[in-house]
């Protein structure tokens, strides 16, 4: 499905294909029209990258107790560091987000998607010259899912059962049927290592475009082009230099000064006036990662629906986009899924802020008194000027809000997944099936809206095994509606990854996968000038 | 004898006649060790009762179950907190601090860099600050009450009373963003050239000046005027000394004991107390290593760090009270 967009988005680079035709073939090929879009986009703005230069990127989100070793990486900062050293079987779609190959070529599951075949691309060299082969591959998988993994990777591979070459493939055996297995593997912690790094897992020996020159962590990293990279399309600049600057006002001073070429976490507050300065362009993308209001379904008074339904429908969303992002978001609908996930359910209705509804529900579940919110700025940014917000609009529909302000140190121990209902943060996952597993299963240890429903559980597991797209994702919608409807989760906004360019740069991608176009962001930028 | 501690009290008392400075060092030195191992048993229960251990913040939101107890069966950390407290201390004993929980690296290897890059900092801060304060001081006190005196009080109590990463934020707006001259971020690493080195600490540097010297200034006018308004001063000037030379002559010598005390203590922020600079700057010194290893609770780090900046605090004060007591007779032979 992926590989004739791939084909359709070169022909536009290289002029053959216009706008039109390229969006139709795209749609035909299974994309939707905002993705095929902004993939038009891309595949025109990537015409003939520049070769050479020193890139410069600040960065917030580094520590000093940051490693290389990949299974370790917890930092936005070691993130983007996997990504420029080295490489995963799978690569999620900029745009569709759907499997792409890397060092796996193709792949093939069985009927039930619980035994699949991976073929392993030949040819592929590692930084220190040694050929890249099927035993690296099947050692780094098992080095992140033995029972000593101490691998940030271990929840999604978890119903991984057996890791093999057969006749030089890599055989993946499930405990029960994934069809997103592929994707899994794209997660940026299982980049393959010589002998899976059991040796040296800090070695940073990869096969991505850049050589690890220095690493001092918590400071900054420095890069250099591999020569023998197995990929042209990437990896532009000759050198890179990461900075660590996790001081949001310091990224902002480097780059209108010009002193690096691209900074993460733009603070919404701020980017109206980083946007004045003449050599940065803003780069938005829109994230899965989303600002909530939780409610433990099992607990009274939430225990109601309709006290949860008027608490939803008291949420006015677009304001809350609007103040508490700056407009760098989009609205949520009650489901922790948006337009970027593969199989988005498509015609659900928006849920808007309807204080008679609100009202109507309120008197129907026959609450009296108020209701505690319990809140703290560790939830997401602005999550105190939220509830505030949150406050207000509920008053209209005559539902009495307190907000109880909680410290921020031990927030995420003692009060999310604690108390019946806080503000909270939801970064994405790389799938809906993961995102649903992680906090919706009857049995997720992180199940912090109690929402307890054996119809949803049953659905979910079919979901994960079923191998038509479209039965899926009629599943997926379903799943959605019950959570919506049903569930304690109010989701009012997704927030955007805002990160910002100097304006002598070209080819940032805006890919739905994750911050910094996926991390992918120094292997993509080039120099113009 | 009728009381065995006698004999000891007895040549204590004759060490302390013959050799009151040695002896005065020792004492402190002693004291110092015990007030390390207390601060190491506080840090060590501070980061113990914060919420969350090492593999739960290490590992983040991707933490699962059975992760976090291969971390804690690998370090160690099931096991009860005094047994890990005693072999930690045995360790430092024996001068190993041990490793990073979070890196594997070794301690001290880490420390040295940062702690290399905080001392540079400090150093040009305070060799330029220390003068600069305390001659300003003195011109103050000269021009006591005028234009002069005025000014210098103005500008430095205003960048007193500004937040030191405002200052830092000025500094980068003027000097790096507007007019482009100074070296913004200020990053140092290994093998980097040292004059380019001292250009990126230009402006760090700069903000802790203006941090700190209002407080060392305002104590140098403060301990010489009240010493002026001694009557030896009045003698110093009957006799026809020159106003400067009374103030250097008689003046300072006897006004250097709180002006060395407070130093000490600027000096001893330099060090450990610039975190904020350090962010605001993205320089790579101790501050911002404390803290990082703080916000996973990488215990063998913090302990390390906590002891260092203690160690600092305490020399320095150590240190200014000896030039305090060498300065004054009536401390060097007290009765």
């Amino acid at each position: 499905m992926t590989d004739p967009i791939k084909y359709f988005s070169s022909r536009v680079s290289a002029h053959e294909m216009n706008r039109r035709e390229f969006i139709g073939r795209s749609m035909a090929a299974g994309l939707t029209l905002a993705a095929a879009t902004s993939l038009y986009g891309k595949s025109a703005m990537a015409q003939e990258p520049k070769r050479g230069g020193h890139l410069k990127l600040g960065l917030e989100g580094g520590s000093s107790t940051d490693v290389i070793d990949p299974a370790k990486s917890s930092s936005q900062f070691t993130f983007a560091m996997n990504r420029n050293w080295g490489d995963t079987l799978v690569e999620s779609h900029p745009s569709s987000g759907l499997a792409v190959p890397a060092l796996a070529e193709s792949w093939e599951p069985n009927a039930d998607a619980s035994v699949w075949t991976f073929k392993i691309r030949k040819g592929v060299e590692f930084h220190d010259g040694a050929e890249l082969t099927i035993d690296d591959v099947v050692k780094t998988l098992q080095r992140h899912t033995d029972e000593k993994s101490e691998s940030g990777a271990l929840g999604v591979l978890g119903s991984i059962k057996g890791i093999e070459n057969k006749g030089g493939d890599l055989v993946i055996t499930l405990s029960e049927g994934n069809a997103d297995l592929p994707l899994l593997l794209s997660d940026y912690h299982l980049v393959i290592q010589p002998g899976g790094g059991f040796d040296d897992p800090n070695a940073g020996i990869g096969t991505g475009p850049f050589k690890i020159d220095n690493f001092e962590a918590g400071v900054r990293a420095t890069f250099v082009k591999n020569e023998n990279d197995w990929r042209s399309d990437r990896g532009y600049v000759d050198s890179v230099e990461m900075i660590v600057m996790n001081d949001a006002t310091a990224r902002m001073a480097a780059l209108s000064s010009g002193q690096v070429h691209f900074i993460n976490r733009v603070d919404p507050k701020t980017v109206n006036l980083l946007k004045r300065a003449p050599n940065v362009e803003i780069q938005t993308t829109s994230g899965r990662g989303h600002y909530v209001f939780i409610m433990h379904c099992n607990t009274a008074p939430f225990d109601n629906n309709d006290l949860r339904l008027a608490l939803k429908y008291a949420m006015d969303r677009e304001t809350m986009v609007e103040k508490i992002l700056g407009g760098y978001g989009k609205v949520g609908n009650d489901f922790p899924i948006n337009e970027t996930y593969a199989l988005f359910p498509e015609g659900i209705e928006q849920r808007t802020y309807d204080p008679d509804k609100a009202a109507f529900h309120f008197k129907k579940s026959g609450h009296d008194g108020s209701v505690l919110l319990r809140t703290s700025d560790v939830a997401f940014p602005g999550a105190v000027d939220a509830a505030v917000l949150y406050q207000e609009t509920a008053k209209k529909a005559g539902i009495d809000i307190e907000i109880k302000r909680e410290p921020g140190d031990g927030y995420w121990s003692n009060v999310w997944n604690v108390k019946p209902f806080s503000t909270s943060y939801w970064g994405g996952r790389p799938t809906q099936d993961q995102m649903y597993s992680t906090a919706y299963l009857s049995s997720a240890d992180w199940n912090d809206t109690r929402f307890f429903n054996t119809d949803f559980d049953k659905i979910l597991l079919e979901a994960r095994a079923e191998l038509d797209q479209n039965k899926r994702k009629e599943m997926y919608r379903d799943m959605a509606l019950m959570v919506r409807d049903t569930g304690g989760l109010i989701l009012p906004m997704f927030n955007d990854f805002v990160n910002a360019t100097t304006t002598n740069v070209s080819g940032f991608v805006q890919d739905i996968g994750n911050d910094m176009s996926n991390g992918y962001v120094a292997t993509r930028l080039w120099l113009n000038s | 004898m009728a009381n065995p501690l006698a004999g000891v009290h007895a040549a204590r008392h004759r060490l302390k006649e013959n050799h009151p400075l040695t002896v005065l060092i020792v004492e402190r030195l002693g004291l110092s060790v015990l007030l390390l191992w207390a601060v190491s048993v506080l840090i060590f229960a501070g980061v113990e009762a914060l919420p969350g251990d090492f593999a739960q913040t290490y590992l983040g939101q991707s933490a699962t179950p059975q992760a976090i107890a291969n971390i804690r069966a690998d370090l160690g950390l099931d096991r009860p907190i005094t047994t890990r407290y005693f072999e930690w201390l045995g360790g430092v004993v024996q001068g190993d601090f041990g490793n990073s929980w979070a890196s594997g690296a070794p301690v001290t290897e880490q420390i040295t860099k940062r702690l290399g890059n905080s001392l540079f900092l400090a150093f040009f801060a305070a060799a330029i600050s220390v003068p600069l304060a305390v001659g300003l001081g003195m011109v103050a006190v000269h021009f006591r009450n005028r234009i002069p005196d005025r000014v210098i009080n103005i500008i430095s109590l205003a960048a007193i009373s500004l937040p030191e990463f405002f200052i830092g934020y000025l500094l980068i707006v003027v000097f790096a963003v507007q007019m482009g001259v100074a070296t913004f971020p200020s990053t140092v690493y290994d093998g980097m050239p040292w004059t380019e080195r001292l250009a990126a600490i230009a402006l760090p540097t700069a903000t802790l000046v203006m941090v700190v010297l209002a407080h060392m200034m305002r104590m140098t006018r403060a301990a010489i005027i009240s010493v002026m308004s001694s009557a030896y001063m009045e003698t110093a000037e009957l006799k026809g000394l020159g106003a400067f030379k009374a103030i250097i002559k008689h003046a300072a010598p006897n006004a250097i004991a709180p002006i060395v005390n407070v130093v000490a203590l600027n000096l001893a922020y330099l060090v450990v107390g610039v975190v904020v600079v350090e962010v605001v700057f993205v320089y790579p010194g101790m501050g911002q290593y404390m803290v990082d290893a703080v916000t996973v609770r990488d215990m063998p780090v913090v302990q390390a760090c906590g002891l260092i900046f203690a160690a600092v605090y305490i020399l320095l004060n150590m240190v200014a009270d000896l030039v305090a007591i060498v300065a004054n007779p009536r401390l060097r032979h007290p009765r």
